[in-house]
């Protein structure tokens, strides 16, 4: 077995938890690449050798498991330059473009509450309605983008995470008329002239193909915390719902919480502390 | 009996070369808009949706609407649509060809097309729409096309037709159905989330079908030799006179839960559309011109005397037409998007690119129609002859 083989089939178990398909894993080489996989604690699988010779794939034993991932938000713990990191960070890491028109690509933003909250406006209520809200996709529970995708590009895992398979989608954007909450943007064009600095470690995107915040599932298989939690300094915690040790729970154990449009069905799995 | 399309006059081939030109222009414009992306549209992050699937929801119902004959004919033996029936069913074929053109313009990724067959997705609404439609194009070709043959040879129609046409019935109420089922149930857009949309589409589509129809008769009348009959006239006349005024019917039903309730999420839509929105208000004009058509063409239609007028009559028409393209071929969709979940507001207006590409497409239906036609009149003709 050739270190060029075994090195591709670590990227393409990137590409396997990016939900891109095995067969396109060739598709994300690109320069430097190869040199952040040679750290096997970096790659969502480990490979080992079997007795024909076969390669059988082990998950990364680092990967974290959880059975239904959610996030906490404490707008209160913000200051303006945390919250401006931890949009930065999931823009930087995940090739995010920013296009300065109507067309732009959006993962996590800032919106005013009125905004994030429509129609639970509290005029009265002042101070907690007066911030801005993080805003980015709720991996809701019971997810209408899953249910109008015609080609299962949009499908929700067993840890709850909802996630895009950027090769299947046929960019009919159903999915974006689904979604309640308009955590999802279409690309218009190609968004690569969009980028300002490009980071090698996750795909860009095609012109066509729709896409949202993956709850950094990337992350999660190498045993790390997504990106804008890390960079919030502690004003969004990410955990386990089902889990109730998890620093989630206690999070919602210990504060009022409230999420948008519980109404809908959706079951929205992004929590804001207030 | 293709070559009956192979041989007309100056004016047929001199209307076929303009729509070529027509095609060829849409199809450049394509080819911009699959290079660039749908960059080139006037569509964005927050109305997602725009001119090419509000063309394809109306498109939808004039091709249901072929209901209006088949059923009269083969259900009822009602005779006086003997003659037109078969106008009906072309008519939907070309229009069955232009919607699944115009979702074929809007998918970011067409070349992946086939994914919507290679993964089937029982739970997505588009998947059906797929199902149905093609259903209802392979259905009405072979209906038309079996019937309108026997009708050439003299002889009654195979047996086995009866039954493929009896199920284009029903079929032509699932498309539009499953078309208001794309919209009807999507959790977050108050404007679609009511179950008056399929009734509504419905309504709107018997109108504006059987208004075609009787301006295409007319046309066919003063082109050729083949006269629909004046009793097929007046009876497609009355089906528009029904099916508009419960189309209004429908939108007070709709404007009455919308704003009694008071729901905004339900009623800014609506308070967009008619009203303008926080000083947004493209639309608004277009609306009330539907409405104001849609008045007008009542008064005309429901008076017996400017009814039957062969003058008034085509007025009437393209009064219903009109009423019933912006509402759905402007209003419908973009009206749903705006406003956008977060309540913000973004207008769309199509592009000239996207308005070219979808001139394209509508020639492409009225060349597919001419053909038929052409083909279905020489049969007609020869008939007479004989
Ligand atoms: S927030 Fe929108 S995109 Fe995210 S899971 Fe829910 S419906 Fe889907
Ligand atoms: S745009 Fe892509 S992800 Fe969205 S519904 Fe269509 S195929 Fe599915
Ligand atoms: S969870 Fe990851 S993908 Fe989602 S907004 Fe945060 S950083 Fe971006």
């Amino acid at each position: 077995m050739g270190v060029d083989r075994r090195k591709f089939l670590k990227i393409a178990g990137i590409s396997a938890a990016l939900g891109l398909g095995g067969s396109v894993g060739w598709q994300l080489l690109r320069p430097g690449q190869l040199d952040a996989a040679e750290e096997p604690w970096n790659t969502p699988y480990q490979w080992v050798t079997r007795d024909h010779g076969a390669l059988k794939e082990v998950p990364n034993p680092r990967a974290l498991k959880g059975k239904r991932w959610g996030m906490a938000v404490d707008m209160k713990k913000f200051t303006p330059a945390t919250a401006k990191a931890a949009v930065e960070a999931c823009n930087y890491y995940h090739n995010v473009p920013s296009i300065p028109t109507k067309q732009d690509i959006k993962w996590i933003w800032l919106a005013p509450y009125k905004n994030v909250f429509p129609e639970v406006e509290n005029p009265m209520a002042g101070d907690y309605t007066d911030m801005d809200y993080i805003t980015m996709c709720n991996h809701c529970d019971q997810p209408p983008c899953v249910r109008v995708c015609p080609t299962k590009a949009t499908f929700r895992r067993d840890d709850g995470i909802v996630l895009m398979d950027f090769h299947r989608c046929i960019g009919c954007r159903f999915c974006m008329a689904a979604c309640p909450y308009g955590s999802r943007s279409f690309n218009f064009q190609d968004p690569r002239p969009f980028i300002k600095k490009q980071y090698d470690g996750f795909p860009t995107r095609a012109k066509g193909v729709v896409e949202k915040c993956n709850f950094c599932a990337e992350r999660l298989a190498v045993g790390k915390l997504p990106y804008c939690a890390e960079a919030s300094g502690g004003a969004m915690i990410f955990g386990d719902v089902d889990n109730a040790g998890s620093a989630l729970r206690k999070a919602l154990r210990g504060r009022y919480s409230i999420r948008r449009k519980p109404n809908l069905g959706t079951n929205p799995q992004v929590y804001y502390l207030v | 009996m293709l070559e009956k399309a192979l041989s007309g006059s100056k004016l047929y081939w001199g209307w076929l070369v303009c729509l070529l030109i027509l095609m060829a222009a849409g199809f450049a414009s394509y080819l911009v808009q699959y290079n660039e992306g749908l960059v080139i549209t006037g569509m964005s992050r927050d109305v997602s949706w725009g001119f090419y699937i509000a063309q394809f929801t109306f498109l939808v119902g004039v091709a249901a609407s072929a209901v209006m004959l088949v059923l009269p004919y083969y259900l009822h033996h009602y005779k006086d649509f003997g003659r037109i029936t078969i106008l009906g069913e072309f008519l939907a074929i070309s229009a069955v060809l232009m919607c699944i053109l115009f979702i074929f313009v809007d998918l970011g990724k067409p070349t992946r097309i086939l994914n919507v067959m290679l993964y089937p997705t029982p739970n997505s609404i588009l998947f059906w729409d797929m199902i149905v439609l093609n259903g209802y194009l392979i259905i009405n070709l072979v209906a038309g096309w079996v019937t309108l043959e026997s009708e050439r040879k003299q002889v009654a129609p195979p047996g086995w037709i009866k039954p493929v046409i009896y199920l284009s019935i029903p079929w032509a109420v699932s498309i539009h159905t499953v078309t208001a089922f794309l919209y009807a149930g999507l959790p977050g857009r108050g404007f679609w989330l009511t179950a008056i949309l399929a009734p509504r589409f419905l309504a709107s589509a018997f109108a504006a079908g059987p208004a075609v129809l009787i301006l295409l008769g007319y046309l066919v009348k003063k082109l050729t030799n083949f006269d629909p009959g004046k009793a097929a006239f007046e009876t497609l006349a009355k089906i528009v006179t029904y099916a508009i005024i419960l189309h209004i019917f429908f939108f007070f039903l709709e404007v009455f839960t919308v704003f009694y309730s008071n729901i905004p999420g339900h009623m800014d839509h609506m308070k967009y559309l008619y009203f303008g929105y926080h000083g947004y208000n493209a639309l608004v004009p277009w609306m009330w011109a539907a409405l104001i058509c849609g008045f007008a063409a009542i008064v005309l239609l429901v008076n017996p005397r400017t009814r039957q007028n062969t003058t008034i009559l085509p007025i009437a028409c393209v009064l219903v037409f009109i009423c019933t393209w912006i509402d759905k071929g402007m209003g419908m969709i973009a009206g749903g998007f705006i406003p956008n979940p977060l309540h913000e507001i973004t207008e769309y207006a199509p592009t000239a690119l996207e308005l070219l590409v979808t001139f394209g497409v509508y020639a492409t239906g009225a060349f597919v129609l001419t053909i038929l036609y052409k083909v279905a009149l020489g049969v007609k003709e020869e008939e007479a002859a004989l």
